[in-house]
C-alpha cells in the first residue's frame, strides 16, 4: 500500500458552491516525499483543493487516494487514522486564540498524541525558534502577535508533529523578504530532513522556485500545467507564462472595472 | 409567489432544522460517552456556566422569593388564607420559578457566549484547525460544554431555590409580621421531596438545551462578524423557547405522576 509512487491522487474532483462552479475536473499527484506547489489566481480554488483533501470540504463527485487508499470511503476510525498523516497551515493562521502560543504550537502533542504537557512544551519551544519566535512569545496569546507572526506559529503548529504530509496555504504571505525566505528554507528541510511530501500554495514565485520540486498551475478549477520546478519558465504555457510574469495581459483576463 | 408554496418551504425548512438538531445532538451526546475525556475543559465550563452564573442567578432568586411573598400575601389575604404563604412561596419556587428563571438567565448569559466563541472559530477556521490536529471538535467543544452545563445547573438551582425562599422569608417576617419560626416550619412542612426534584430535574434539561443551542448555532454561523451576531441572537432566542416548552412537558410527566 504505502509504495504507491504518488502519496496523494486527486481523480476529476468536482466542487460547487451554490451555482458557482470551483472545482471542475480537478486531477493533481503529489509524489512522495516530494514538494509540489500549485499556482494560480485568487479565488481559483485551491484552498477548496486542500480542504477537500483534508475532507473538511466533501467534493460533489471525484476520488482522492491518500497513500492508495480511497478517502471518501474511510469511516470515523479511519478518517482520524489519515488525519494524523497531516499538518496544514491555514491561509487565515486559525490559531486558538483562547490557548498560549505554545499551547497553540503543542496542542496536536498533547490532545492528538497524548504527549505530557512539559514534553510537548519543549517541542513547541524548540519549534517556534525555527520560525524566528523566541521563547517569550510563547507565554502571549495569539492576539498579541502581528499577522507575520501568527503565520509563523501556525507554521510551527503544522510542523510541530512531524506529519507525513504538510499542506501549507499561503507560507509566506505577509512576511518580509528575509523571513519569508527562512521559511522556504525550513519548509525545504522538512522535506529533505523528515522526508514529508508537501503540497504548498503561494503567489510568491521566488518561493515556488526555492520550495517546488514540481509546479502546477490551477486556472478555473482544473490544473492546466504541471512539471518539474526547472520547467516552469519554459514550459511554453501562455497562462504560466503570464501568471509568473504577473503580467495584466494575456490569455488570463482579470474581471476588473477599468478606469 | 404561491402562498402555499411559502408554507411549504417554511415547513420543510423547518424540518431540516429539526433534523439537523437531532444529527448534532446524536453526535454530541456521543461523544460525552466515548473516550478521551477531556476533563480539565469539562472543569473550565462548569466553573463558567455554573460558577459565574451565581450572582445573576442568585439576585433573579432574591428578588422573585421577595415578590412572589408579597403577592400571594394580597392574595391569600382576599381568602384569609394568610398561612398558606410560606407554603406556596417554596412550592414556587422549587417547582417553577426556580429554574424557569435561573434556565433563561443562564441562556441569555451562557447560551450566547457560547455560540459567539464558537462561531468565531468556526468562521476564523479554527474549527478546521482542531480536526487537522486530530481533535474531534465535537468531543472538544461540544461534549464538554453538554455535559457542564447539564451538571451545573441543578446545583445553581438548588441555590437559587435556597435563596429565593430566604427572600420571601426576609419580606414575610420583616414587613409582613410573619413568626420566624412559623414561617419556616410552614416552609418546611409543605415542602415534598419530589418538588425539590422535579425542579431539579428540569433544571438538568434546561442546561442541555442551552449548551445544545449555543454550540448548535455556533457551528452553524457563517460568514464572518453578521454571522456570528445571528448565531448569538439564535442561540438565546432559542434556548429560552425551548426551556419555556421544555418546562411544560417535563411538568407534565411529574404531574402525571403526581
Ligand atoms: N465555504 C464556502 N462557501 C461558498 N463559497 C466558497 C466557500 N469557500 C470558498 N468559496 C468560493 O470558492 C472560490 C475559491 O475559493 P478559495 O478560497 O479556494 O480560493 P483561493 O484559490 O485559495 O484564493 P486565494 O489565493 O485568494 O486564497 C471562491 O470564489 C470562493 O468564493
Ligand atoms: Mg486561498
Amino acid at each position: 500500500m504505502s509504495d504507491t509512487p504518488n502519496k496523494i491522487v486527486l481523480k476529476d474532483i468536482h466542487k460547487r458552491f451554490g451555482r458557482k462552479v470551483v472545482l471542475d475536473g480537478l486531477n493533481l499527484e503529489v509524489p512522495r516525499g516530494k514538494s509540489l506547489v500549485v499556482i494560480g489566481g485568487s479565488g481559483t480554488g485551491k484552498s477548496v483543493m486542500l480542504k477537500c483533501v483534508l475532507g473538511l470540504i466533501r467534493p460533489d463527485s471525484g476520488q482522492i487516494l491518500i497513500d492508495g487508499q480511497d478517502s471518501m470511503k474511510f469511516d470515523n476510525g479511519e478518517r482520524e487514522e489519515a488525519l494524523r498523516k497531516f499538518g496544514m497551515l491555514f491561509q487565515g493562521s486559525a490559531l486558538f486564540d483562547s490557548l498560549k502560543v505554545w499551547e497553540n504550537v503543542a496542542f496536536g502533542l498533547i490532545q492528538g498524541r497524548n504527549m505530557p504537557r512539559g514534553e510537548a512544551k519543549e517541542i513547541a519551544l524548540e519549534k517556534l525558534g525555527q520560525v524566528g519566535l523566541g521563547p517569550e512569545v510563547a507565554e502571549l496569546s495569539p492576539a498579541e502577535l502581528s499577522g507575520g507572526m501568527q503565520k509563523r506559529v501556525a507554521l510551527a503548529r503544522a510542523i510541530a508533529a512531524e506529519p507525513e504530509i504538510i499542506f501549507f496555504d499561503e507560507p509566506t504571505t505577509g512576511l518580509d523578504p528575509i523571513m519569508a525566505d527562512v521559511i522556504n528554507d525550513l519548509i525545504v528541510s522538512c522535506v529533505r530532513k523528515l522526508g514529508a511530501t508537501t503540497l504548498s500554495i503561494t503567489h510568491d514565485m521566488a518561493s515556488a522556485r526555492k520550495i517546488a520540486d514540481y509546479i502546477a498551475m490551477i486556472y478555473k478549477g482544473k490544473i492546466i500545467w504541471h512539471g518539474p520546478a526547472s520547467q516552469v519558465d519554459t514550459s511554453g504555457n501562455d497562462y504560466v507564462d503570464q501568471f509568473i510574469h504577473g503580467r495584466a495581459e494575456g490569455p488570463i483576463k482579470m474581471e476588473v472595472l477599468k478606469p | 409567489m404561491n402562498p402555499l408554496a411559502i408554507i411549504g418551504r417554511v415547513f420543510l425548512d423547518f424540518l431540516t432544522a429539526i433534523g439537523r438538531v437531532a444529527v448534532f445532538t446524536f453526535h454530541g451526546v456521543r461523544h460525552i460517552f466515548m473516550p478521551p475525556f477531556y476533563l480539565r475543559l469539562l472543569v473550565r465550563q462548569m466553573m463558567t456556566i455554573g460558577y459565574f452564573s451565581l450572582p445573576v442567578v442568585g439576585l433573579t432568586a432574591l428578588f422573585t422569593g421577595m415578590v412572589l411573598a408579597l403577592q400571594i400575601f394580597i392574595g391569600a389575604g382576599r381568602f384569609n388564607a394568610e398561612s398558606a404563604v410560606a407554603s406556596i412561596v417554596v412550592l414556587g419556587i422549587t417547582r417553577e420559578l426556580g429554574p424557569v428563571l435561573g434556565g433563561l438567565m443562564v441562556a441569555g448569559r451562557v447560551a450566547s457566549a457560547m455560540a459567539a466563541e464558537i462561531g468565531t472559530m468556526r468562521v476564523t477556521e479554527q474549527i478546521d484547525a482542531l480536526t487537522t490536529l486530530s481533535t474531534n471538535p465535537f468531543k472538544y467543544l461540544v461534549a464538554p460544554r453538554l455535559l457542564a452545563a447539564t451538571l451545573s445547573l441543578p446545583v445553581l438551582v438548588l441555590v437559587a431555590d435556597i435563596i429565593g425562599v430566604m427572600g420571601g422569608y426576609l419580606i414575610a417576617t420583616h414587613k409582613l409580621g410573619f413568626n420566624a419560626g412559623t414561617y419556616m416550619k410552614n416552609t418546611l412542612d409543605f415542602l415534598q421531596t419530589l418538588d425539590v426534584v422535579s425542579g431539579l430535574v428540569k433544571a438538568a434539561v434546561f442546561g442541555f438545551i442551552i449548551a445544545l443551542m449555543g454550540c448548535y448555532h455556533g457551528f452553524q454561523s457563517r460568514g464572518g462578524a453578521q454571522g456570528v451576531g445571528k448565531a448569538t441572537t439564535d442561540a438565546v432566542v432559542s434556548a429560552s423557547i425551548l426551556i419555556l416548552v421544555a418546562n411544560y412537558f417535563v411538568t407534565e410527566l411529574f404531574f402525571a405522576g403526581k
